[in-house]
């Protein structure tokens, strides 16, 4: 179980988090929605430690992280997994060599079993015959499926997954989707997905929270969110530019 | 005017600091294992196998100019057969130490500073972290050790190279016996020297990957993206080419 109480994190005097209160139950997969530099990112790297929060504390199975340090913060990291926003691939290695890396540092596995496990992960995300490939030869959706694999081969615990699905086309979109919940389901999981994919996120969340300012605006079950009556969270669902979500840029869209 | 003297002051220090910590740091991750091996050999290849070129080229040349000038100075108190220990003491002391750090400095420095800045602004480095493997044990180790073995190995690569050129210039251009050339060599250098030179390269190594990695591992301090690289590239290479030189002028003193 993950729980978040009172965090707060600022940037030069800049409040990026203020005070947000969450809880993720075992097993549970947590979608969090809200506006492009809203602060989920910074959520998801106070959660892996590694930015350390002004304020509250981020309790994961009992133990609060955010007092933790060296190597008992990497115990807490073992269990977890974590998609990069933009892959985080190691570019001087190939999409096998990606895939093997965490296997081959963090577990001690036979060189065939690894060759099994890779080639079986590379698969899944319809990368089969990629293996050699380095990240600067792949397209966009190719590197953050490469990096699905990655975080999923070492069957984490808990996965953070930061736009899992941001630039793919909407075919990979679905599949990426339903791998994540065959894993969930495989596995069982506790995971926290960042995305802006409305309302396809819904299908594969047991609960959304709605971020803004800071904040977690709103929290309930896909279908609660759907039908909430909160003004802001209407009108994230609907996409509209007209409503008590400000606007990112109002001076440059008047010009 | 007080205020942003000291402001700035306590800012230089605390960076010092930090910079100071990230060494310790460093030399705590050394000495404990575990350690990465194929790293530390991948890393041996990229600062020696691929600065061989650039450090024959300057060793010979260096050593081909040093002749050709004492040459002139000697000649005027009548002294040419010193010219063989002039060349080898300057560049078994000084010059084979400073030039061949000063070279790989420009050439492996900077690539390293925007290797691992790459690393940071791309994620990898979080990447890392996130797996719950120390960034310090697989990419700043196995470069400062690289570093402590490289150095005096192209140091000395430098030396024997710049005394043949030396050597060229002075029995072949200029007519000196072969024999006095390396004779006097013989007589003069010693090995004090030599461990002279071999001190300097290991403090040379340490400054140039200790500067180049501290540069590129917090790129983020100098600015953000491509920018950002750029800059802590450019801080790395200038300030480890200052380093040496302040550095060399200590050591110098003490070990004279």
């Amino acid at each position: 179980m993950i729980e978040i109480i009172g965090l707060e994190k600022s940037f030069n005097g800049q409040k990026v988090l203020s005070g947000i209160n969450l809880r993720i139950e075992h097993g549970e997969i947590m979608a969090i929605i809200g506006r492009s530099g809203g602060g989920k990112s910074v959520l998801l790297k106070n959660i892996i430690g590694i930015l350390k929060p002004d304020k509250g504390s981020i309790i994961i199975d009992g133990v609060d992280i955010t007092k933790l340090r060296g190597r008992e913060m990497d115990k807490t990291r073992q269990k977890l997994g974590v998609l990069f926003q933009g892959g985080a691939l190691f570019d001087s290695m190939t999409a096998y060599e990606n895939v093997a890396f965490p296997l081959k540092e963090k577990m001690k596995v036979s060189k065939k079993t690894l060759q099994e496990k890779v080639s079986k992960a590379l698969e899944d995300v319809g990368l089969k015959g990629m293996e050699d490939k380095y990240p600067s030869e792949m397209s966009g959706g190719m590197r953050k499926r490469v990096a699905l694999a990655r975080t999923l081969i070492t069957e984490p615990q808990i996965v953070l997954f930061d736009e899992p699905t941001t630039g793919l086309d909407p075919i990979l979109l679905q599949s990426t989707h339903k791998l994540i919940r065959c894993t969930h389901e495989t596995y069982g999981f506790t995971g926290i997905v960042i995305s802006h994919e409305i309302p396809e996120i819904f299908d594969i969340s047991d609960k959304v929270a709605f971020l803004y300012k800071g904040v977690i605006e709103e929290i309930g079950t896909p279908d609660e969110i759907r039908k909430s009556s909160n003004p802001m969270v209407r009108q994230f669902l609907t996409g509209s530019s007209e409503g008590p979500v400000e606007l990112l840029c109002e001076k440059e869209t008047r010009r | 005017m007080l205020r942003i003297l000291g402001g700035r002051a306590l800012s230089l220090f605390k960076k010092m600091g930090h910079m100071l910590m990230f060494l310790l740091n460093s030399i705590y991750y050394i000495c404990v294992p575990p350690f990465k091996f194929r790293l530390l050999l991948k890393q041996i290849r990229f600062f020696g196998n691929k600065s061989m070129i650039v450090i024959l080229l300057t060793g010979s040349f260096t050593g081909m100019v040093m002749a050709l000038q004492i040459y002139h100075t000697l000649s005027k108190f009548g002294s040419e057969a010193l010219l063989g220990p002039a060349v080898a003491l300057s560049l078994i002391r000084e010059l084979g130490p400073v030039l061949s750090a000063l070279m790989v400095t420009g050439r492996a420095g900077s690539a390293l500073t925007a290797e691992i800045g790459i690393m940071r602004i791309s994620e990898q480095i979080d990447a890392l972290v996130s797996m719950a493997l120390n960034p310090m044990r697989y990419l700043i180790v196995p470069n400062i050790v690289a570093a402590i073995i490289v150095f005096p190995l192209l140091a000395a690569i430098f030396d024997v190279i710049g005394i043949y050129g030396g050597y060229v210039i002075a029995v072949k251009l200029l007519g000196l016996s072969e024999g006095t050339y390396f004779s006097q060599i013989d007589t003069f250098v010693e090995w004090k020297d030599v461990r002279i030179g071999l001190y300097k390269s290991i403090s040379f190594g340490v400054i140039v990957s200790w500067i180049s990695c501290y540069k590129g591992y917090f790129t983020e301090e100098t600015g953000f993206g491509a920018e950002g690289v750029s800059r802590a590239t450019t801080d790395a290479v200038v300030m480890s080419s200052v380093l040496i030189l302040i550095w060399d002028y200590f050591l110098g003193s003490v070990l004279l």
